[in-house]
Parts: structure tokens; C-alpha cells; sequence
């Protein structure tokens, strides 16, 4: 069996102007030992780094297309620009950090780990979240936190119309305005476990120029899913 | 960047440039024949007869652009009267249309867009969902003198808007859905509206999702549905400006990485080069 170093050597860059999305996958689900692999060129592609399931530290040095880092455990995946539609769709622990902006349905379905969005996340952002957490520094599209169940959605800037529609118990927080709340979804009060709460997921995610305390806190009226106060536990 | 997207639509690819503008007085056409063996030559014969001069006609694949000594609803009148078997793809002083049900790698070779150079063009390859696999079903769609319509998406209410449109005398060759929505724009032109007015109209007349790219003489208009389904990336630098479906067709730009990048805005209008959105 080869020594971790050699393996790392052997998985630790690809330039997908050579290389293909394919073999960089390949490489990253191998027996190798998780190391360090920096990932240039990726021109947009789709499905960079999807399906992680050891601790790699995956840098991507440039803009990604569909659904990077999806279903991502375990590892932690830098994108030194813009994500297309999905980033870390299905996320079930890790982190992955986006130092651009990301298109729709960030962070879609994720059950666990962090996603930060250092720039703006458009429409439908964590849309079904079901227990990730997601700290945006810049503001959110419409329809954020769609039918979001569980997990936290912090917004340091803005977010648009509809949020948090039909939501069940994932926690929003927004520290800018609101252009419209969704069905279901109503403003609740911020008390200090709240204001500790998105302190500390800043803090994880390295936001360290924002007050925890400007945040507002949205919610689930409970009036439009079939809540039991019994099955609180489950969420 | 149509060979970019080529897997997001295999079926059919089309372009349009902007680029030669025909002199004043001049129009410029560009047509298709369906025929394996086109007369361009013998028209070009009946066109310099006709209106006096006309340029040799520029042949690209299934295509042909012609630049006629005359105005481009007199042209377009006596085209459809005496060639009837042709197509007018577009019609203006610089726009020209090229389409056909193809893969756009082929496309871009078969037609050697890679030679032509212009202001600027819109693109578009096609993954039908509406209706046939057709040249006249590609896209862009001519929406009226200069002026023509890419679209993703589709729209539910187009049965229901094309027999009202067809009512208002508006004529259509496809079951298509993206060419109702070029109908509607031609005809809230004709009956007065700015481009701005008549893109605004969609977000009220259209049901469906659509993101639709509109090229005018001088730039172009985008425009996503309130819901924004279909997605849209836009891209500029101090050379060019670019909007794609994603950021995969806009990487091959030269500086596209340094670009600066955003979203449209879902059920608001874009445009480049407002001097024809607002005339």
C-alpha cells in the first residue's frame, strides 16, 4: 500500500483544462488517504468535487457550474469564485465555502455541515433545508428557505420576496431588509440564545465585521403544516 | 458558446449577428430554402430586376443574405408573393439569421460562424419541448425589423395567445411556443409600445417560465419570468458585455474570469443599448 504522501502527490491537482471532471471525482472517492487537492481551470463545469466522503480540503481556484460539493460528508471544499445552480445540494457534513456569489438553490436539501456564500446567493437558497446551516454575508433571492425544515439560513444583507414559504422549523435569520414573507412564514422574537446562535455559526463561517445582534429572526406559524408540539423533537 | 451548451440543447442551434448595417434606403434579408439545390443566383437576377440593385447573395449552408435596394416591408411583401418556398429569417439593415435543426457543433461548422465578425449576436441551441425538431422551430425568432427573440422555458398559455394574436392578424408557421412569444412582441411594436412596454406586457400576457434574450439593432433586452425558473448569468467587462444560461458558455471569453458577474433579477427588464428600446 502506498504511503499517504504519495497518494496525496498523486491526487493533489488537477487542471480541468487537462483533466477531466470525471477523473477528478474518481480520484477523490479513491482508498487514498484525504489531503489537500487543488482543482484549477474549472470553467464552469458541472458536479466539481460531488459525493465527498472523507475529510479532503478541495480548492478550486476559479467559477463552477451545477451542483459543486453536492452530497458533500466530511470534507471541506473552497471555491475561489462564482457556483452555478446547487452548491452543496444534499450536504451532509463539512464545510464548503464560496467566495463569490452562487446561483439558485444553494445549499438545496442539506442535512448537515456549513455553507458560507461570501457574496450574494440568488432565488430559493437553502430551499428544503432539512438541518444544514448556511451563512450568506450578501443578501438572498426570492423564495429562500422554501419548505426549510431544519438547520439555520443567516442572511447578512437582504433577502427577497417570499421568504421562508411554507416553512417548518429551520430557523431564518436576516440582518437587512425583507422584500416579502412567504405563506406560513411570520417574524419571531430574538432572544439571546437566538443572538448566540447566529454569533456562533459567524463566527464558524469567519464573519467577523457583523453585530449577531442587528439579526431578525423568522419562522414557521405552524398553521399550515400538521405540527405537533410531540413531534418537536424531531426537527 | 453555442458548442458550450451544446449538451443543454442538442437539437437545433441558430444565431443572430448584427454587423455590415445596409446603407440607407437598403435593407438587408436573410433567407432560407429548403431545397437540396437553391437558385440564390436566379433571385438575386429577379430582386436586381425588381428594385434595381441588389448584392451578390453571401451563402452559408441552407442560407442567404441579400442587401436590397429598397425598404424591408417592400421587400419582405414581394418575397412572400413571388417565393413563397423561402423563409425569411430576418429582416433589417444589419441583423442576420442562421437556424437549423442540428447539433451546434455542426451548426457552427456547417455555417463557418467562426469567420463572421459583428457588433454583436445572440445565440441559442434547443432542447424542443413544445413542439417539432425543425428549422422554422429553432431559434431566434425574427420579432420585427432588426429585432429577434431567443427563449428558455415554456409557456402554457401559448395556444390561447396565438389564436388571439392570429385574430390581430399575425401570421404562424410552427406549433411552436417561443414564436408566440415573438409574435407578441412583434405586435405590441406594430401597435405602437416601446421594446421596454412590450417586454413589460409579457410579465402580465405570458404564463409559463421563460427567460428571454431579445437582440435590437444596437444591443439587447433580457427578461426572466417572476418566478425565475430558467436560469440566466450576466457578465461584463470594459470590452463586452454577455448573458448565457450559465457561466460554462461565457468561460470561453477572453477575461471572462475577472468579469464581473451577476443574476438578472426575475420579471425585470435589462437592456444594452437603450437608444431603440426607448425610440
Amino acid at each position: 500500500m502506498a504511503t499517504p504522501e504519495v497518494i496525496r502527490e498523486a491526487v493533489g491537482s488537477f487542471d480541468l483544462a487537462i483533466d477531466t471532471v470525471r477523473e477528478l471525482n474518481a480520484a477523490l472517492h479513491g482508498d487514498g488517504a484525504p489531503g489537500r487537492v487543488v482543482v484549477r481551470n474549472p470553467g464552469g463545469r458541472h458536479a466539481i468535487a460531488v459525493g465527498l466522503d472523507a475529510p479532503y480540503e478541495v480548492e478550486i481556484e476559479g467559477h463552477v457550474g451545477y451542483y459543486c460539493a453536492g452530497m458533500n460528508k466530511l470534507a471541506t471544499v473552497r471555491v475561489r469564485g462564482n457556483c452555478g445552480v446547487g452548491v452543496a445540494e444534499n450536504m451532509m457534513s463539512g464545510i464548503v465555502v464560496v467566495e463569490g456569489s452562487a446561483s439558485q438553490s444553494a445549499g438545496a436539501t442539506a442535512r448537515g455541515g456549513l455553507l458560507v456564500i461570501h457574496g450574494d446567493a440568488s432565488a430559493r437558497c437553502g430551499i428544503s433545508l432539512k438541518g444544514a446551516d448556511i451563512v450568506v454575508r450578501g443578501s438572498v433571492g426570492h423564495m429562500s428557505g422554501f419548505m426549510a425544515q431544519r438547520g439555520c439560513l443567516v442572511v447578512c444583507g437582504d433577502a427577497g420576496d417570499s421568504l421562508g414559504d411554507s416553512l417548518y422549523e429551520a430557523r431564518l435569520y436576516v440582518r437587512g431588509s425583507v422584500a416579502g414573507l412567504g405563506a406560513d412564514s411570520i417574524e419571531k422574537e430574538m432572544r439571546s440564545e437566538h443572538v448566540s446562535q447566529v454569533g456562533e455559526l459567524l463566527a464558524r463561517a469567519g464573519v467577523d465585521d457583523v453585530d449577531p445582534g442587528e439579526f431578525r429572526r423568522y419562522g414557521s406559524a405552524r398553521r399550515l403544516y400538521n405540527f405537533h408540539v410531540d413531534n418537536l423533537g424531531a426537527y | 458558446m453555442l458548442e458550450q451548451l451544446s449538451d443543454r440543447g442538442p437539437d437545433s442551434a441558430g444565431v443572430a449577428f448584427y454587423r455590415d448595417p445596409a446603407p440607407p434606403g437598403w435593407c438587408k434579408v436573410s433567407l432560407h430554402s429548403p431545397s437540396a439545390a437553391p437558385e440564390w443566383e436566379a433571385l438575386w437576377g429577379e430582386l436586381e430586376a425588381e428594385f434595381g440593385e441588389a448584392s451578390t447573395p453571401r451563402i452559408r449552408a441552407t442560407h442567404a443574405v441579400f442587401t436590397i435596394a429598397a425598404e424591408a416591408e417592400t421587400a419582405e411583401v414581394w418575397l412572400l408573393e413571388h417565393h413563397p418556398e423561402l423563409t425569411l429569417m430576418s429582416a433589417g439593415r444589419s441583423i442576420e439569421i442562421y437556424k437549423e435543426a442540428d447539433l451546434p457543433t455542426r451548426f457552427v461548422e456547417r455555417f463557418a460562424l467562426g469567420e463572421i465578425a459583428g457588433t454583436h449576436a445572440l445565440g441559442h441551441t434547443r432542447m424542443a419541448t413544445e413542439s417539432r425538431v425543425t428549422t422554422a422551430g429553432s431559434h431566434p425568432f425574427s420579432t420585427g425589423l432588426d429585432l429577434c427573440l431567443v427563449h428558455n422555458g415554456s409557456l402554457s398559455n401559448h395556444n390561447r395567445l396565438r389564436r388571439t394574436l392570429q385574430r390581430e392578424g399575425m401570421v404562424f408557421r410552427t406549433e411552436n411556443d417561443s414564436e408566440v412569444a415573438a409574435g407578441y412582441l412583434t405586435w405590441r411594436l406594430r401597435e405602437g409600445a416601446s421594446l421596454e412596454e412590450a417586454l413589460e406586457g409579457c410579465l402580465d400576457d405570458l404564463d409559463g417560465f421563460y427567460t428571454f434574450a431579445v437582440g435590437t439593432a444596437d444591443g439587447f433586452a433580457v427578461l426572466r419570468d417572476p418566478i425565475a425558473c430558467k436560469p440566466a448569468v450576466m457578465a461584463e467587462t470594459d470590452e463586452w458585455v454577455a448573458m448565457a444560461s450559465e457561466y460554462r458558455a461565457i468561460a470561453v471569453l477572453p477575461g471572462a474570469e475577472d468579469a464581473v458577474m451577476w443574476e438578472p433579477a426575475p420579471g425585470h427588464v435589462y437592456s444594452w443599448g437603450t437608444a431603440s428600446l426607448v425610440a
